[in-house]
């Protein structure tokens, strides 16, 4: 959460400079300047979670050396998916906590045209961010792992995917339909790498 | 970690919660032109309006004519109902039906443009009743104006006691916001009711004294007394009096018993229904500035050192809420904390409204119960005549209101509860005021019929002569005239003549626009600050406020000299060996602009120009319940602010509510589930190097 937070923080202060040293009236530019940071913030993102499997990676090295019986009591598949949990959260908690302020007070958003259903749709967008996250960890730890370079391009295309999808607000069935299969999709991916299959699936479903 | 990540959910919760951050921006709209209506308390009761602490919610509904009530008082299926009212329907008769019923959540009120032809005043049909002369002791035939009904067009709508807030809205393009909104969402379809989102409005103003001054003196006194943080709940309304003497007197000792002093007096402030709006052209403006015109024509005169009697121009504060500023003169003359005392006192001339003469006339209002005493009677008699033969050559008419007539509500009430004092009150009404927008806010420039020709700039317009400053400047011309005789001058008083010039200055500076550059050069250097709002004359509670500066710094440019001292002898004049720090006062003011510079000339100004303390003597007494002086005060409030937003149905409330429920038990369910599960789901591979038997 704390590597998340940094990589924001970062990422957002390339923003404000980038924004304050622009024209302010200049609406495309504003425009064009906010798409840039989105993409900027998303690399920076992932750069970050490079960053926290090398520190970890590391620190499965110290482990095994502690452990008495030579194998660290936590596997790099737990890490990668505690590493993936945190994330969503604190990008989940940052998307609304301020929205959730607001909601607090009387009024609903709309007066200036926009939709009513800001803070529904909202919510689900954080939801599925969430979800996102946690199983691009679990990709992006298996894709660095195993040398696989395709999963850990895919997690980045999928989350530029994402993110840039929002930018069809407030037509949103434009981001939310598109980040929901792609939340399925890799779902699907992160279950199997984790050592599901389909007949567990199924033997999991009927055993109910 | 944990206390790491509160630490910083915690800087994201504030981070969300401050101002301006652009959810908020999208959902309100708020209202920065807007002038509340706050709680004043006397002895016995509270009078103003009131708000919850957390504001007030409700769904905006316009009325613009009397049958748009009925949606409101019967009809709407959605109260409590926040009224956007029309000017011209801010009667008592509309007011009490929205008082009677809990669907109204609160008010707000469109300024009405052109003001209403009727007249509209808020105020009391009689002033300031019981508080002056007139009671069952005195005058019984006129008091609670039995004789004569002052302010008839007065609907008492100030007096009353509203239990939900009431705004003002000042600026036309926030009405039409409003209005806008209002169309757009909360227009009935066809005969039912309008579909939610509904537009709505919050109106903040909650105040934080209840009952009277009685119950809040007390609570605050037991706060400051016992408490480390006090949590004071309201304020005594207190200003300052500003006085000045044509012959220097001694300030801080006492005047001798056996000179004479002839007091010229008006007042200063006004007041209306909303907290800070009281232009008060007519009530308060006009006579002063007229005042004003005659010092400074009567300290023209040649001889005035000569004159037997002296004359003291006072200007009081505070008059409209039941005579603060001269109950307190009174009190200190009679305790002898003033320099003059009560026996000094010649002869009281006052100016009351003077604006708004019909057929030039001016009329004399003396008390007729005084006058049955001989004495009182001659001297009344010699003054009247004075001011008659004065108003020769002038095109004023003046003309005696009679025996039959009380006094209008004046200082003068106050000075003749403690002595019967010759005196005479000028005004331009004998019977009911002229005035027939009395402590409103629709006593504005255009009331008294000042006139400018259009694409003035704004120094041309402080320059140019209005047939309103003409009419003043020859009421000021025949008073500073009459004044100089009742002093016992004996010369030809037709060389005294009152400026137009500066009565036209004065009168754009005090109501259309203080920050122009005659203020700006009579004024001291670190409080320029004061210039630059609308012009507005309440009383308030911090005190001393712009219009009691002003007034001190034009008079003492009006009537003061210019002396060759220095920035450190004129700031600290006791160090300078012949200035005579009791006589005088000394003010070292910016001075004007010079016209090629940035720069401006400063110079010192000697004048007899001094401040009194204008508090009630109820709260130097500590007698809050008193009856026989003012007890008004103010009460205390946190924030005042008004905006608008859209609201959800509650349904839509309901369902957003229910599915967050829902996910919520649907993911505890699924991760029980899957955890429990984990090895059916979960077939991990055995990885080689890491097991190890």
């Amino acid at each position: 959460a704390f590597f998340w937070l940094v990589s924001l923080l970062l990422s957002s202060l390339i923003w404000f400079i980038a924004v304050k040293a622009s024209n302010p009236w200049d609406e495309p530019l504003q425009k064009g300047l906010l798409i840039f940071g989105v993409m900027f913030s998303v690399l920076l993102q992932e750069a970050f979670r490079f960053l926290y499997y090398k520190l970890l990676r590391k620190a499965i090295e110290g482990l095994v050396a502690l452990s008495e019986d030579g194998c660290s009591p936590i596997s790099i598949q737990q890490m990668a998916y505690v590493a993936g949990v945190g994330f969503g959260l604190m990008s989940g908690a940052f998307s609304m906590i301020n929205l959730l302020a607001d909601a607090l007070g009387p009024g609903t958003v709309g007066i200036h045209g926009d939709s009513q259903l800001y803070f529904l749709t909202s919510a689900f967008m954080t939801m599925v961010l969430i979800f996102l996250h946690t199983f691009w960890g679990i990709l992006f730890f298996h894709g660095c792992e195993h040398r696989h370079w395709w999963e850990i391009m895919a997690v980045i295309v999928m989350h530029l995917a994402v993110s840039g999808s929002t930018f069809c607000n407030p037509l949103y069935v434009g981001s939310l339909v598109p980040s929901y299969l792609l939340m399925a999709a890799a779902a699907a991916w992160a279950y199997l790498l984790s050592g599901g299959s389909a007949r567990n699936l199924q033997r999991f479903l009927l055993c109910k | 970690w944990w206390g790491l990540l509160r630490g910083l959910l915690l800087v994201v919760l504030a981070a969300g919660s401050c101002q301006g951050n652009s959810v908020e921006r999208k959902i309100y709209i708020p209202l920065n032109k807007t002038a509340p209506c706050v709680r004043l308390l006397n002895a016995t009761h509270q009078i103003g309006c009131q708000s919850s602490i957390s504001g007030d919610t409700g769904v905006i509904h316009v009325v613009e004519k009397e049958e748009d009530l009925n949606w409101v008082l019967a009809d709407g299926p959605h109260p409590p109902y926040m009224i956007l009212l029309d000017g011209n329907l801010f009667n008592r008769r509309v007011m009490l039906q929205l008082k009677g019923t809990s669907r109204v959540s609160g008010l707000a009120v469109a300024v009405a443009k052109p003001s209403p032809p009727q007249g509209f005043s808020p105020g009391l049909k009689c002033p300031n009743d019981g508080f002056g002369v007139y009671s069952k002791d005195y005058g019984p035939q006129f008091a609670h104006c039995n004789k004569t009904v002052w302010n008839p067009v007065g609907s008492g709508l100030s007096y009353e006691d509203f239990d939900f807030p009431i705004f003002l809205l000042e600026d036309a393009n926030e009405t039409q916001v409003i209005k806008q909104c209002y169309q757009d969402h909360n227009v009935p379809r066809d005969g039912s009711g309008p579909e939610y989102p509904l537009c709505a409005m919050q109106l903040f103003s909650h105040m934080h004294a209840v009952t009277s001054t009685v119950t809040c003196m007390r609570r605050s006194s037991l706060q400051s007394t016992f408490s480390i943080n006090p949590e004071v709940v309201c304020d005594p309304l207190l200003d300052y009096n500003v006085w000045s003497t044509l012959q220097p007197i001694n300030s801080s000792g006492k005047v001798d018993p056996e000179k004479e002093v002839i007091i010229v007096a008006t007042r200063i402030d006004s007041h209306s229904f909303f907290w800070n709006i009281a232009p008060g052209a007519e009530s308060a403006v006009s006579s002063f500035v007229t005042h004003l015109a005659a010092a400074e024509a009567l300290h023209k005169v040649s001889d005035v050192h000569l004159l037997q009697r002296n004359i003291m121009f006072t200007f009081f504060q505070g008059e409209t809420f039941d005579y603060i500023g001269s109950s307190r003169m009174v009190y200190d003359m009679e305790k002898d904390k003033f320099p003059l005392r009560l026996d000094n006192i010649h002869s009281f001339v006052e100016l009351n409204q003077v604006a708004l003469r019909n057929d030039s006339i001016l009329w004399m209002h003396t008390d007729p119960v005084s006058r049955m005493n001989e004495s009182v009677e001659v001297q009344v008699r010699n003054l009247l005549d004075v001011l008659s033969n004065s108003s020769m050559g002038a095109n004023v008419t003046l003309q005696e209101a009679g025996y039959s007539q009380p006094l209008p509500p004046s200082s003068f009430q106050r000075f003749l509860r403690a002595r019967h004092i010759p005196g005479v009150v000028l005004t331009d009404h004998k019977t009911a005021f002229q005035n027939r927008y009395y402590q409103s806010m629709y006593d504005t420039p255009e009331n008294i019929r000042m006139q400018y020709p259009e694409g003035l700039s704004p120094e041309e317009t402080l320059e140019y002569v209005t047939d309103t400053a003409k009419s003043l400047a020859e009421v000021a011309t025949v008073v500073a005239r009459a004044l100089y005789r009742l002093a016992g001058g004996a010369n030809n008083t037709s060389a005294i003549q009152a400026d137009p010039k500066t009565v036209s200055r004065m009168l754009y500076g005090f109501l259309i626009k203080m920050n122009n550059s005659w203020f700006q050069s009579i004024i001291k250097p670190d409080i320029k600050g004061i210039l630059g709002d609308v012009p507005q004359h309440y009383v308030a509670v911090s005190s001393p406020v712009n219009t009691t500066y002003l007034v001190q710094y034009v008079l003492a440019n009006l009537t003061g000299t210019v002396v060759n001292l220095t920035k450190e002898e004129c700031l600290n004049p006791e160090k300078t060996p012949g200035s005579e720090k009791e006589m005088y006062e000394y003010a070292w003011v910016q001075g004007s602009l010079d016209p090629n510079s940035t720069s401006r000339v400063p110079y010192c100004v000697r004048s007899t120009v001094h401040l009194s303390k204008a508090l009630s003597p109820a709260f130097e007494l500590r007698q809050w319940g008193s009856t026989e002086y003012s007890t008004w005060t103010e009460s205390r409030w946190k924030e005042i602010r008004a905006r608008i937003f859209l609201v959800a149905s509650k349904e839509l409330e309901i369902i957003t509510l229910v599915v967050g429920i829902a996910i919520l038990i649907f993911s505890l369910l699924a991760t029980y589930f899957i955890n429990a599960k984990a090895d059916v789901l979960f077939s991990i591979p055995r990885d080689p190097g890491a097991v190890a038997y």
